[in-house]
């Protein structure tokens, strides 16, 4: 079928032959559903697709109807379509949105096995069962038949798009801007607005959805100063483009509005080509911070419902103007206009100049001005005071049914009606930070109520439709924003424009309707959904959204909302005003994840941390672990070696010659000043200040609440200079804990602390000939014989001939051993120097999980029992807290019930039969008894084969632990299909005197 | 969200960490009574309209900082090192 009233242009036998803003010259070839099609430059998906005549575009969301496009921009609520294939799948793109590129490749979705025919429209014939609150109603019973049968039935039957089953290929930015205004929307407000504030010196930025700035004035014939308005666009964008001070961002949608002045926007970097760039992103969000804001949204068209008004063919008037005037593409040959106000009279005179049939103009109001008449241009048959009760159509338009004002009933052919039910500003922005759209019954439609601080509303958005006003709205607005800044100027002249008429009487609904009258195109809500739900007593504008899923598709019910609510209100006699609406949220249109998390995915969802040897400890053939966000050596292997086999391996040459771990993974903060000693008697609970230059002590720290928060070791290295070390997971919080008790509760105290865990590379040397090692790695004139550098020593020394270093002699294995720190620099050579020390004594580097046995043998706490729901006495260390002195979390620590004798203590337990392996997380069960909640009595928190004793032991929380020492419990893991008996014992499994430490 | 920071300048608040009500988390009690502590960790007002928090700078300068900001509006009212409020009501 070729048009009759154009030549086919360049395969395109819908496209008219001179005219739009296309680039005609740079034709481009895309498939849609495998089918090859061409269209230009300056086309969407949406208007490539009408200039070859493809008027399917989908299928609806739950009756599966046959969709054709509704509208033009970013309001589409029917034309949904995968974009792009394999891993690039992209599931429910707007083809009114889609910039066309060469090679692009569309599919229509939610429909099998085509889209022409499609076995799921027979849930249309279904209908009356799948109405408002269908889920509800049912398949209520028997529960148990939801989640088997009902949930995946309605699945496979309503859907939208296939999200690609592989990663996304591409990148994603995130990236910040700051402004003095921002401009949303480059219609004729947002223009002039960007002008009057540009010209001031402003820096501004004029953000646009679309490729090509001008919004409406691309789709209108209008004039400009005496121009055509398109003209006037480049003449304005060419000033805009050359001022310093003003950046303009085309594909660019802001999407919310956040507190203090900041919105988030979304850049479609290059969605417009066929494959991005190298090293550029496909999309970036953008947190744009501005003082001011100007929003020029523009405005959305309303639909008429009346029957069958969902069929392809029945499109908005306002988008049937931009695909004739924009893209030059014919939105049909016969046309007929159902219009509630003055615009769609626009539409007949711009379809009549395009060479279309306009054969009725079918306008709700019974008396229409005379200059709105007869500036139609067209011949058409009018019926003043009619309305269309129904579209006849299959797959397209073939005519539809009048009603006029005397009743009578008139069929027409054509084959594509447009309707224009009025315009509805585009508020959604104003309404993120809580504001209210108000009723306008002047326009009949909502308006911008409380807007968000420092945001202006001009134009369209702002209710105001004709261009002469929206000009003057924008170079008012503008300028009134560039004085609030103090910005030197005055006004700027406005340019000429006519006030086109738009005079509208709404009509939310055709009584006489025959067959499905739709409100929502993309939930397939009806009028009688709509109506049903009212007379079930759904009563609030929230609750109808609810219950009839009206507004609540990927479109938020742009085209659909204000229609759904007006039917409310009639059907309970009310006002709309008193009716309400339900408030816009974030985001405008919908924002991939992948665009909002930026390249924060994978192993770039949080920096990797390495450690100053990281390179020493993959040459060592450790195997690599992350540890919060660390990377630290678990074991190494040598030949054929297991974990287990590797880790054992180096707990008994640990133990029983020497061993080197690499520790800089330790929170360490440097605290000064004259009060520190004092400082720290508060923030541990042991006590600081009696310590003597040149000692460690090993420190506990409570929250306020009365539980534990970290441990450590704190050295005194002057006398008014400590440094604290903490658990690696505690770093931060714990820097910020000591912030907070020193500049909230004691500003007073004089002491200062800084974070220095980056500053300092730390490595632990433990085992009996650990000294030997250490003599000989230190510069001879430091004496760091056992007598005169005693356990819990702490001093400053150096290597190498003077490389700085500090030493302590601290253990966490129970061995006789040695932390030594150097500047994080000499880290890696440090290591290779110890390891050469250590030579002659067959030193074996050893890992976080050698690390962790030695420590469970001792019985040591760490982060598993250090959980926030221990304190102090439940894991032994009662005797710690000091009763001389006050310190955070003294008074809670005392509450009775932290001092009942059922708390869970802190046991060591031994499997009964040797030979079995405990797990941790398995609960303890009383010997006898069945495993349940009421008679848990605590869980195994750390276990580990220790070569040492030559079984698995475990460290657990145990009710009345103590006490229960010498005698037998199960360890139950239910989920690993475990039960053991186990011994509970000490947890020291390994010289519990302490012997080693001091050698 | 925007923090004006006494040192660091307007800022965003994913630099910030919060911690709750400043007038109640800087009173640390003398008292050393069981209800006096109870009050002190648990006992929280939440208004409708001015609230004085403590916010952390930690992508910053590390200062403690008592935010004024208005909960209806989540407007940021006023901005102050928290260490210079210490012993006044």
């Amino acid at each position: 079928m070729t048009a009759s009233n154009t030549a086919t242009v360049n395969g395109q036998p819908f496209r008219q032959s001179r005219g739009g803003h296309l680039e005609r010259s740079r034709p481009l070839s895309f498939t849609f559903d495998g089918k090859n099609y061409s269209g230009f430059g300056g086309d969407t998906l949406a208007s490539a697709l009408m200039a070859n005549g493809v008027k399917l575009l989908a299928r609806s969301f739950k009756y599966h109807r046959p969709h054709g496009l509704l509208s033009a921009g970013s309001e589409e609520p029917n034309a949904l379509v995968e974009l792009r294939t394999d891993a690039r799948r992209e599931p429910n793109t707007r083809a009114t949105t889609v910039e066309l590129f060469e090679g692009l490749v569309a599919t229509s979705q939610n429909r099998w096995p085509s889209l022409e025919f499609d076995v799921m429209a027979v849930n249309g014939l279904a209908a009356p069962l799948l109405g408002a609150g269908f889920y509800y109603k049912t398949f209520m019973w028997p529960a148990a038949f939801w989640e088997k049968l009902y949930e995946p039935l309605i699945r496979r039957a309503a859907g939208l798009g296939r999200a690609a089953n592989a990663g996304d290929p591409d990148r994603y930015e995130k990236a910040f801007a700051h402004c003095d205004v921002l401009i949303i929307g480059s219609g004729p407000a947002g223009l002039m607005s960007a002008l009057a504030v540009a010209r001031r010196g402003a820096r501004v930025i004029l953000a646009e959805e679309d490729f090509a700035l001008g919004g409406r004035l691309l789709c209108e014939r209008q004039e400009i100063n005496g121009q055509p308005a398109a003209d006037w666009v480049h003449s304005i964008e060419s000033e805009l483009a050359a001022l310093p001070n003003v950046t303009i961002m085309r594909r660019t949608t802001v999407f919310g509005v956040y507190d203090g002045g900041t919105y988030g926007a979304l850049q479609r970097v290059n969605d417009h080509v066929a494959s991005v760039p190298e090293h550029q992103p496909r999309q970036r969000a953008w947190r744009i911070i501005a003082k001011r804001s100007i929003l020029a949204a523009g405005a959305i068209e309303r639909p008429l419902v009346f029957g069958n008004n969902d069929r392809p063919g029945v499109m908005l008037a306002g988008a049937a103007r931009t695909y004739l005037n924009r893209f030059a593409a014919m939105p049909g040959q016969k046309v007929v206009i159902f219009t509630a106000g003055d615009d769609g009279w626009r539409t007949a005179r711009d379809a009549a100049a395009a060479g279309l049939h306009v054969e009725a103009i079918v306008d709700r109001r019974p008396d229409v001005a005379p200059d709105v008449t007869a500036s139609s241009g067209s011949e058409a048959r009018v019926i003043l005071g009619g309305r269309i009760m129904n579209v006849s159509a299959s797959h397209g338009v073939r005519g539809v049914g009048i009603l006029d004002r005397n009743g009578q009933r008139t069929t027409i052919s054509c084959d594509a009606v447009f309707m224009s039910g009025g315009w509805s500003p585009t508020v959604n922005l104003t309404c993120h930070l809580g504001g209210k759209p108000q009723w306008n019954e002047a326009i009949a439609a909502f308006v911008p109520g409380a807007k968000p601080a420092q945001m202006i509303v001009a134009g369209a958005a702002n209710g105001t439709f004709a261009l002469g006003q929206c000009l003057r709205a924008g170079a008012e607005s503008g300028g009134a924003v560039a004085s609030d800044l103090g910005l030197a100027g005055g006004p700027i002249e406005c340019p000429k424009a006519d006030d086109e008429p738009v005079a509208v009487t709404p009509l939310w609904y055709v009584k006489e309707s025959t067959g499905l009258a739709f409100v929502d195109f993309q939930n397939d809500v009806t009028a009688k959904d709509v109506g049903l739900a009212a007379r079930e007593g759904y009563r609030s504008v929230e609750l109808l959204k609810r219950y009839t899923t009206l507004g609540m598709a990927t479109d938020q019910g742009k085209t659909a909302n204000v229609n759904g609510l007006a039917m409310l209100a009639a059907s309970r006699n009310l006002d709309i005003a008193a009716v309400g609406t339900t408030v816009y949220r974030p985001p405008f249109v919908p924002v991939a994840i992948g665009a909002l998390a930026g390249h924060h995915r994978g192993k770039d969802f949080r920096p990797t941390r390495r450690t100053p040897a990281h390179d020493w400890a993959v040459e060592q053939c450790g195997v690599m672990r992350e540890s919060g966000a660390w990377l630290r050596a678990g074991w190494f292997p040598k030949g054929d070696e297991d974990w287990l086999a590797a880790t054992s391996r180096e707990v008994e040459a640990t133990r029983n010659g020497v061993g080197v771990c690499d520790v800089s993974t330790l929170g360490k903060i440097d605290i000064q000043g004259s009060d520190a000693a004092t400082f720290l008697d508060r923030v541990y609970c042991n006590t600081f200040s009696t310590l003597p230059v040149g000692r460690a002590r090993y420190g506990l720290m409570l929250r306020e609440d009365g539980m534990v928060m970290d441990d450590g070791t704190t050295s005194r290295l002057g006398q008014e200079h400590f440094l604290m070390t903490t658990t690696t997971a505690n770093a931060g919080p714990v820097m910020q804990h000591l912030e907070f008790c020193h500049q909230c509760l004691w500003p007073d105290l004089d002491v200062q602390m800084v974070s220095v865990s980056e500053q300092w590379a730390q490595f632990s040397i433990a085992g009996p000939r650990a000294q030997n090692v250490v003599s000989r790695l230190v510069d001879r004139q430091h004496d760091v014989s056992l007598s005169a550098f005693a356990y819990l020593g702490a001093r400053e020394v150096s290597l190498a001939g003077g490389c700085p270093a500090r030493l302590f002699r601290i253990s966490y294995s129970g061995e006789l051993a040695y932390e030594l720190a150097v500047p994080a620099r000499y880290g890696d050579a440090a290591a290779r120097a110890i390891m050469m020390a250590g030579e002659a004594f067959s030193i074996t580097p050893y890992g976080t999980e050698a690390l962790s046995v030695m420590r469970i043998e001792k019985g040591h706490v760490a982060g598993n029992e250090l959980n926030g729901t221990t304190t102090a006495r439940d894991l032994g260390l009662a005797r710690m807290m000091s009763t001389k002195k006050d310190y955070i979390g003294r008074v809670m620590a005392g509450r009775p019930a932290f001092l009942a004798e059922d708390r869970w203590d802190l046991v060591g337990i031994k499997p009964v039969d040797r030979t079995a392996r405990i797990r941790a997380g398995a609960h303890f069960i009383g010997i006898g008894e069945k495993p349940a909640t009421e008679r848990d009595r605590g869980y195994v928190t750390s276990v580990a084969y220790s070569p040492t004793v030559g079984h698995w032991i475990g460290l657990g929380l145990l009710n009345a632990g103590r006490k229960a020492i010498g005698s037998r419990m199960r360890a139950v893991d239910l989920l690993r299909d475990s039960d053991i008996e186990v011994e509970i014992c000490d947890p020291v499994f390994v010289d519990p005197k302490g012997v080693r430490l001091h050698g | 969200m925007r923090i004006p920071c006494p040192y660091c300048g307007d800022r965003s608040n994913d630099e910030f960490n919060v911690l709750g009500d400043a007038d109640a988390l800087m009173n640390r009690p003398s008292d050393p009574s069981l209800s006096a502590f109870d009050v002190y960790l648990h006992a929280r007002a939440n208004p409708a309209g001015h609230h004085r928090e403590l916010w952390y700078h930690h992508g910053g300068c590390r200062r403690w900082l008592v935010v004024t900001r208005d909960t209806t509006s989540h407007a940021v009212l006023d901005v102050a090192l928290a260490s210079k409020f210490q012993g006044q009501p």
